[in-house]
C-alpha cells in the first residue's frame, strides 16, 4: 500500500480550477520533488493535502495510509502524520515557540492514545532538533516566528518538523528567500530526517534545493496537473530547457 | 504547570460549570429597600451607631441619584425594590474554627475547588470565604496575626478595630461618590478586611472568594486594605454564581489605601455567571474599585481577568496622591454570546513625579460588546508625571463589537501621556497554522488568546495564572465555527 495515493484530484480557489486532475503515488521513505512555475498549483496541492479552508475539491481522491484523507480535519491529518512547512509561516503573538510546539507535540500524542511528553525529555528533544538546524536557542523562547528572519522562519518550520515527527512532510517552498548557506543547514537538517518509513513531498521552484535534497521522483506540474515525473535527471533536465520548453512540448 | 489546552479539555461541553446552587438554609431579607431594612442590617451585624448612621445617610443621597447612563451597555431598567439586601446561611453565630462549619457549605467550596483549609492546594494563600451576605471562614488568621497582620470579614474588622475602619472606610470611595457605590454604602454586608502593619511584606497571598447563592437577592460586599508605610501585599478575589434566569445585581465596592513607600498587588479572577447563551440571566457586576497612593513612593497594582458577567461596568482606579507614587492597570476582559463589558480606568496624577501604566485587553466573541474606558488625568501640581495606556483588542467573528474610549486631561505641561490601540482579528492563518500541527480550533483559540494577553496574565500571582487561563478558553468555547 502507497503512503500516499493521490488520485485525479481537482479543486477549486475562489471559483477559479487551479487542480485539474493530479494524481501521485508515493511510497513510505521515499522523497519526491513537485516543481512547476509560478500558478501551476503547487502550493494549492500543498493547501488541499492539508485540508485548509477555502480549497475546494471538485473531484478525485486522496488516501494516506490507506484512509480517506480528504474527510479528516487539518488537526486529524496531523494526527494521521501528514505535517506541512508552510511557505509563509505564520506569527502568533505572545506564545513561545517552545510552549507551541509542546502543544502541538502532546495535541498529537493524544489523539493517538499516548501520553504526555515529559517535560525533560521534550526540552532535550527540542535542543537537539534546534542543534541540527544550527537554531539558536535563545529562538525557542521568542514569540512563534515574530520578528524572525526568512530564513529562520523556515529553520523553525524544520525544527517542527523534527519534533513532530510526521510520516509525511510536505515542504512547501522552503528554499525561497533562503541565501545558500541557509538553504544548506535546511537541506541538511531534512536530510538527517530523511531515511526509515518517513516521505517528503517537496515543492520547489528552483532545482538548487534538489542538489542538497536529492529526490527519489521529480514530477512536473504545469497548469493543474503533473506533465511528467522521472527520476532526479528530470530536475536537471527541466533546469536547462524551463518551464515553457516543457510546457510547449506537452501542447 | 499545567497548559491552558489541556485545562480547556479538562471542562466539558463548555458549560458554566459552576451554576449549581447549595441547598442551605438562609436567613434572607424580604425584598425591599427602606431605613428599616438598612437598620435591620446594621443591628444584625451589632454595629456601633455611627455606622448606622453613616448606612442611612449613604441611603438618603443614593435616594437623590440617578443611575448613570453613559456606559455602553444595555439592560431593562432595575427594580431595586425586588431586590433583597441581605441573605445569609443560618447559623446561630460565625463558627468558632474552620471545622465548625456547615458542611453543605464546605462541600460548595469543595466543588469550587477551593476547599476551606489551611492545606494542600491552598498553602500559600489566605482565603476569606464569602456566602451571600456574609464571611464564613477565614484561613491562616493566626499565622497572620503573629506578624500583625489583620485579614478578616469587614463585619469582625468593624467589630474589632472600630478605629481602623472609622478612619479609613468611605476616604477613597465617599458615600455619594455614584449610584452604585451610595446603594453599597448603605446596605453592605460583608466583604473582606486587610491592614498590614509598618514594614511587613505579608508572607502569602490573601484572597476572597464571593459566592452567590440565594436567588433573589443582591451581592453588595465591601473590601478595604490598608498597607501601613513600607508594607506588601497581595491580595486576590475570585467569584462564581449559580446559573439563575433572572439577572442578580453585584454591586461591590473596594477601597485601597497606600502610604508612604507601601506597596498593593490587587488581582480579580471574576468569573460571575455570564447568562446563557441567548442572554437570559447572569449577574449585573456594577463595581467600584479604587486606590489611593496616599504615601510617597508608594504603589498600586490592578490586575483584573474578567471573564463573567452579563454585564460588567467598572474601572479600577488610582490616585496618585504621594509623590513618585505608581499605579498600574492590567485587564483582561473576554465577552462572549450576549455579555456586555464597559471596563477600564482612571489615573489621577495629583504628586509630582507620579506614573501610571494601563495594558488593556479586550476579547469579544458571539454577539458581545466589549468597551475600554479610561481617563487619564494630570493635574496643575503633578510635575513631570508620566502615563502609558496600551488598549488592544482582539476580536472572534464578526457580530461583536470592540470599543476603546480613552479620555486623556493633561494640565501640567512637563507631564507626558502616550497612548497606543491596536485591534485585531484572530485571522484565519493562525487558526489553519495551529490545526496543522494536530491542535484543535478551540484550543487554538484558546493558545492565540492566551498569547494575546500574556503581558496581563504575567501579572497575577503564580497560583491563579493556571486558572485564569483555563478561564478563557472555557469563555472562549463556541466562538469559532
Amino acid at each position: 500500500m502507497a503512503l500516499l495515493e493521490i488520485e485525479d484530484l481537482r479543486a477549486r480557489v475562489e471559483g477559479k480550477e487551479i487542480l485539474k486532475g493530479v494524481s501521485l503515488s508515493l511510497e513510505a521513505g521515499e522523497v519526491h520533488a513537485i516543481m512547476g512555475p509560478n500558478g501551476s498549483g503547487k502550493s494549492t496541492l500543498a493547501y488541499v493535502l492539508a485540508g485548509r479552508d477555502g480549497y475546494e475539491v471538485t473531484g478525485g481522491a486522496v488516501r494516506f495510509l490507506g484512509e480517506d484523507l480528504l474527510a479528516m480535519e487539518p488537526e486529524e491529518r496531523a494526527a494521521a502524520g501528514l505535517f506541512l512547512a508552510m511557505q509563509y509561516p505564520v506569527e502568533i503573538p505572545g506564545v513561545s515557540n517552545m510552549y507551541f510546539l509542546r502543544q502541538a507535540l502532546n495535541a498529537l500524542r493524544k489523539a493517538r492514545g499516548e501520553e504526555e511528553v515529559k517535560p525533560g525529555e521534550f526540552l532535550k528533544q527540542v535542543r537537539a532538533a534546534a542543534e541540527l538546524l544550527g537554531m539558536p536557542q535563545e529562538l525557542l523562547k521568542r514569540d512563534i516566528n515574530v520578528g524572525f528572519s526568512g530564513g529562520e522562519k523556515k529553520r523553525n518550520e524544520i525544527l517542527q518538523l523534527a519534533v513532530l515527527e510526521p510520516r509525511l512532510a510536505v515542504l512547501d517552498e522552503t528554499d525561497s528567500g533562503l541565501d545558500i548557506d541557509a538553504l544548506k543547514t535546511v537541506a541538511q537538517g531534512v536530510n538527517r530526517l530523511r531515511g526509515g518509513e518517513r516521505a517528503f513531498l517537496i515543492i520547489t521552484h528552483y532545482q538548487r534545493l534538489l542538489n542538497h535534497i536529492v529526490p527519489d521522483r521529480v514530477h512536473v506540474m504545469v497548469d493543474g496537473r503533473i506533465l511528467r515525473s522521472g527520476g532526479k535527471e528530470l530536475a536537471l533536465e527541466l533546469e536547462e530547457r524551463g518551464y515553457e520548453g516543457f510546457a510547449g512540448k506537452a501542447a | 504547570m499545567s497548559s491552558a489546552i489541556e485545562t480547556v479539555r479538562e471542562v466539558t461541553g463548555g458549560e458554566y460549570k459552576w451554576g449549581f446552587t447549595t441547598p442551605v438554609e438562609e436567613e434572607t431579607a424580604p425584598p425591599g429597600l427602606n431605613e428599616d431594612i438598612i437598620r435591620m442590617i446594621s443591628k444584625k451585624k451589632g454595629e456601633p451607631d455611627w455606622l448606622t448612621a453613616w448606612r442611612l445617610e449613604a441611603y438618603r443621597r443614593w435616594q437623590a441619584m440617578e443611575e448613570p447612563k453613559w456606559a455602553k451597555v444595555h439592560y431593562p431598567p432595575i427594580d431595586f425594590q425586588a431586590i433583597s439586601y441581605f441573605a445569609a446561611p443560618k447559623q446561630k453565630e460565625r463558627p468558632k474554627s474552620l471545622d465548625d462549619i456547615d458542611p453543605e457549605i464546605r462541600r460548595t467550596y469543595e466543588k469550587l475547588g477551593i476547599p476551606i483549609r489551611e492545606q494542600e492546594i491552598l498553602a500559600g494563600v489566605a482565603v476569606d470565604y464569602v456566602f451571600d451576605s456574609v464571611s464564613v471562614a477565614t484561613t491562616f488568621k493566626q499565622k497572620l496575626e503573629e506578624l500583625g497582620i489583620i485579614f478578616c470579614s469587614i463585619s469582625e474588622a468593624v467589630r474589632d478595630h472600630p478605629e481602623l475602619v472609622r478612619k479609613y472606610l468611605g476616604t477613597v470611595v465617599p458615600p455619594g461618590d455614584n449610584f452604585y457605590a451610595a446603594l453599597n454604602s448603605a446596605v453592605f454586608t460583608d466583604g473582606s478586611f486587610v491592614y498590614v502593619p509598618k514594614g511587613v511584606r505579608c508572607p502569602m497571598e490573601l484572597s476572597t472568594y464571593f459566592r452567590i447563592n440565594a436567588a433573589g437577592t443582591g451581592q453588595f460586599e465591601r473590601t478595604l486594605i490598608i498597607a501601613d508605610e513600607g508594607s506588601y501585599v497581595s491580595y486576590l478575589e475570585g467569584c462564581t454564581a449559580p446559573m439563575r434566569d433572572e439577572n442578580q445585581l453585584h454591586a461591590a465596592v473596594v477601597e485601597l489605601i497606600a502610604l508612604d513607600e507601601a506597596e498593593i498587588k490587587y488581582s480579580t479572577v471574576q468569573n460571575w455567571y455570564p447568562g446563557d447563551k441567548d442572554g437570559k440571566g447572569g449577574i449585573y457586576n456594577f463595581v467600584t474599585k479604587r486606590g489611593l497612593c496616599k504615601g510617597r513612593r508608594s504603589k498600586i497594582s490592578w490586575t483584573q481577568v474578567e471573564t463573567g458577567s452579563a454585564i460588567t461596568w467598572k474601572y479600577p482606579s488610582c490616585i496618585l496622591q504621594g509623590e513618585e507614587s505608581v499605579g498600574e492597570f492590567y485587564s483582561v476582559a473576554v465577552t462572549n454570546n450576549h455579555q456586555q463589558a464597559d471596563t477600564g480606568t482612571k489615573m489621577v496624577h495629583i504628586g509630582k513625579r507620579t506614573r501610571s501604566r494601563i495594558v488593556s485587553k479586550g476579547i469579544a466573541a458571539g454577539r458581545s460588546n466589549n468597551t475600554y474606558r479610561g481617563l487619564v488625568k494630570i493635574m496643575r501640581g503633578a510635575e513631570g508625571a508620566r502615563n502609558y495606556t496600551q488598549c488592544d483588542s482582539l476580536l472572534i467573528g464578526d457580530r461583536c463589537g470592540a470599543h476603546t474610549v480613552p479620555y486623556i486631561e493633561v494640565r501640567n505641561r512637563s507631564a507626558v501621556a502616550e497612548h497606543e490601540a491596536t485591534t485585531s482579528k484572530i485571522s484565519d492563518d493562525q487558526l489553519f497554522y495551529c490545526r496543522s500541527r494536530g491542535i484543535s480550533e478551540e484550543d487554538a483559540v484558546a493558545l492565540i488568546v492566551n498569547g494575546f494577553c500574556r503581558e496581563v496574565m504575567d501579572e497575577l500571582p503564580m497560583e491563579f495564572a493556571v486558572e485564569a487561563r483555563k478561564l478563557l478558553g472555557i469563555s472562549l468555547e463556541g466562538s469559532v465555527g
